[in-house]
């Protein structure tokens, strides 16, 4: 905590867990130039997200949950509605809402230290060692330790998205925004991943935005898990996962409330089939 | 060390081949001066400071017409990258401006400059400037949106941004530019040395000219082959290591 008249503070503070944030998003709407016309990708969007909650967006895809992600994060403007972290409105990217992008968006030209090391740079008020100390206990976090010094090129797909977390982690945002993080993976790595995560949320306390289409992959991570219909994008129905946690992605009592959101996704596929008739 | 071995063999193969040309007499004397005299004219031309002299000359300029064009053309890139107007204008101009064989500034430089260092400095600018401008805007625009997009959520904006993402991100195009302006620039200012006498130095290519002019072979051999060399200590020694660097960074291939 900050005593009054101190200026800097240190590595032990900067690791503190610092309180969630909780996010209303109200009436967002969002369209795109199409070739034929504009595409409403986002139709009027409610929802609420809790501290520390993890909430799962699944939908099939063009169904506007990745824009719905890039609004909260700051990266893109919604044409009309707000997005409120904290009861205060999102006008552009910070870092309280670090993303993680499906796509490893690690800098090539740094190694594994320098891209965790790189937000923590833009964070006045630290020391270097400072610094140093946080990146290295986030890379410890994530278990790639022994790749402080490793180039990006020379690891696999799991490993770059380990750094991307322990990127994504290190200036301690109070919301961490993933979009499809572990969809280029494969199972293994992902299953792992999935434990590591739940782990790492419940230590770290995050309010966590989880875009997926993959319908157990959302059950096993969410408290929530909200499905997107698409055209327009719109928040068709929520499911609310109480399994304890942490949760295995084979249990069984996981795969019925897959099943559950499975059906609800299928219906939807064949509403539209309908509709386009 | 193998290769080093074949490699050595290679110019000694190519060395003995000369010399048994030389021998065959196919050629006249005169047009193909044996290895020997060749070797005999750089120890001549070296100990009487003559090929110094030359060499830092043309150095000198090659060198600061060099950086010249860089401190010049990276600004211009990253402008013409950035907004449309300069990009239509500037980047049109560069383009059309880089097919122009450098030699071809040559006439232009001495009418406007004179028989000065200043036509020579012009000359290799524009040698090294266009490629410079064009690598640079290819490669701010082959940034990948999502870097900044990225550097944008952790807090990075306006200068940060173009030092510390777009400027590091763009530099396997900007090396391979001033590469290319490199070897623009000295072939620019060879063909500048060889065409234009001026006072205030003898560099190597009007040492090459007056060789031709004396019918002395063994000088305009013997200065080629220091051109040659000087070209590969450069690669050697500037580009490489840069290149290698790139390559372990990014796990690309520079080739």
């Amino acid at each position: 905590m900050h005593r009054a008249g101190r200026h800097h503070s240190s590595a032990t503070e900067e690791l503190q867990v610092i309180a969630p944030s909780k996010l209303a998003i109200e009436n967002v709407s969002k369209s795109f130039r199409g070739a034929s016309g504009p595409v409403l990708a986002l139709d009027r969007v409610s929802l609420n997200v809790a501290e520390a909650e993890f909430v799962c967006l699944v939908g099939a895809s063009g169904c506007g949950k990745t824009t719905l992600l890039n609004i909260i994060a700051g990266l893109e403007k919604p044409d009309s509605g707000t997005v409120l972290a904290d009861g205060k409105p999102v006008r552009g990217p910070g870092r309280e809402r670090l993303v993680m992008f499906q796509e490893p968006a690690l800098f090539p030209w740094l190694d594994v230290f320098g891209n965790v090391l790189f937000g923590l740079k833009l964070k006045p008020n630290l020391t270097n060692k400072d610094r140093c100390d946080v990146a290295k206990y986030y890379l410890e976090l994530v278990g790639l330790s022994r790749f402080e010094h490793a180039n990006i090129h020379e690891l696999s797909g799991g490993m770059k998205q380990r750094v991307s977390l322990a990127r994504a982690l290190a200036p301690n945002p109070r919301v961490l925004l993933m979009d499809e993080p572990f969809a280029a993976l494969d199972a293994l790595t992902r299953e792992q991943l999935y434990g590591d995560i739940q782990e790492i949320w419940k230590a770290r306390r995050k309010t966590i935005v989880f875009v997926t289409h993959n319908v157990r992959e959302a059950a096993c991570l969410g408290d929530r898990v909200l499905l997107f219909s698409p055209h327009p994008g719109r928040v068709q129905e929520k499911f609310t996962v109480d399994l304890p946690r942490p949760r295995d992605i084979n249990s069984v009592d996981l795969a019925a409330h897959a099943t559950r959101i499975t059906k609800a996704l299928k219906s939807l596929g064949q509403g539209e089939a309908i509709a386009a008739k | 060390m193998k290769r080093f071995l074949l490699a050595a063999a290679f110019f000694a193969v190519l060395v003995l081949l000369w010399e048994a040309a030389y021998r065959a007499k196919i050629w006249s004397p005169v047009l193909l001066p044996s290895p020997r005299q060749v070797v005999t004219y750089l120890e001549g031309a070296a100990a009487d400071g003559t090929l110094l002299k030359a060499t830092v000359i043309t150095m000198r300029r090659l060198i600061v017409g060099y950086l010249i064009g860089l401190v010049m053309g990276l600004p211009l890139g990253l402008l013409t990258a950035r907004w449309k107007l300069f990009h239509d204008t500037i980047g049109t101009l560069a383009l059309g401006l880089q097919t122009l064989p450098s030699v071809c500034w040559v006439p232009l430089a001495l009418l406007w400059f004179g028989q000065t260092e200043a036509a020579m400095l012009f000359v290799v600018v524009m040698g090294t400037l266009w490629s410079v401008v064009i690598a640079t805007e290819t490669g701010v625009r082959n940034v990948p949106p999502i870097y900044r997009r990225a550097a944008l959520t952790m807090g990075s904006k306006r200068l940060h941004m173009w030092f510390k993402v777009i400027l590091p991100a763009a530099l396997p195009f900007i090396v391979s530019g001033m590469k290319q302006g490199w070897a623009f620039a000295w072939r620019s200012l060879m063909a500048a040395e060889i065409f234009v006498t001026i006072l205030t130095g003898f560099g190597l290519g009007q040492l090459l000219h007056y060789g031709r002019e004396l019918s002395a072979m063994e000088q305009v051999i013997g200065i080629m082959i220091v051109i040659v060399v000087i070209g590969l200590l450069a690669d050697k020694i500037f580009f490489s290591p840069i290149e290698k660097f790139l390559h372990r960074r990014w796990g690309t291939s520079q080739a």
